[in-house]
């Protein structure tokens, strides 16, 4: 294996372009979805009795439960979005340094705009 | 060595093709079940049971938590791998992760089959 690769980076000693704010966002939610795992499977299998799933219903009335839940529902859409560059991408599409530019606002944008829909949606 | 060790799918290609094949299921299902839900009238408990036990549906949803699962997995060692340093550390994080994620999917098919 080749060991010089650049491992063990320093995220402090980097200057940050829009196109390391879009990887590196897309890496918060992964980390932070990867979290809320358990605490879905949780509220899903609670849902899936009759008692369970009017206790469910009932948490989602609280605001500080709304506020997670439009967390974790933005961070999904954010890293869909994000992964769907990933794919484009990988296709070819959008590789140049004006592309990768490019793409990283659009995917940001594209993160706000579904993040302010969803809040619409949840409150 | 641990870094190989740890990887799901052992070498960067593998990850790489497992990484992006898990994508486009789990990227299927939330647009799916998002879709049902915001389509629906209401989402009532009869609606809700009504669509987890269909077969398919559970197999569908059985089929993203184990896609969620591997994800998790190679998506995890990919930021371990680059931010801790320790390899002490690394190690009993990325078996910490790697058992969760084993642990998610038998967790997933009990309540996908209590239905």
């Amino acid at each position: 294996m080749n060991n010089k690769r650049p491992i063990n980076l320093n995220l402090f000693a980097f200057r940050f372009p829009v196109t390391s704010i879009s990887s590196i966002l897309h890496r918060v939610t992964g980390v932070l979805l990867f979290v809320a795992i358990p605490v879905v499977l949780c509220v899903l299998q609670m849902s899936l009795t009759s008692d369970g799933f009017a206790e469910v219903k009932s948490y989602f009335a609280n605001d500080l439960i709304k506020l997670a839940i439009w967390l974790v529902l933005s961070s999904v859409a954010y890293h869909i979005i994000a992964g769907v560059r990933h794919l484009l991408m990988d296709a070819g599409i959008g590789e140049t340094l004006e592309g990768g530019r490019f793409g990283s606002y659009a995917v940001i944008v594209l993160g706000v705009i579904s993040a302010v829909l969803l809040g619409v949606y949840i409150w | 060595m641990v870094t190989s060790a740890t990887s799901l799918g052992r070498s960067g290609l593998h990850d790489w093709i497992i990484q992006r094949t898990t994508a486009v299921v789990l990227a299927a299902y939330i647009v799916y079940l998002g879709s049902f839900i915001f389509t629906a009238d209401k989402i009532d408990f009869p609606v809700w049971i009504q669509l987890f036990s269909q077969l398919w549906f559970k197999i569908f949803s059985l089929l993203a938590i184990i896609s969620l699962s591997f994800h998790a997995w190679v998506g995890l060692w990919i930021v371990f791998t680059d931010y801790v340093k320790s390899h002490a550390i690394r190690f009993v994080l990325q078996i910490i992760v790697n058992l969760s994620c084993l642990a998610f999917i038998i967790w997933g098919a009990l309540i996908l089959w209590s239905v």
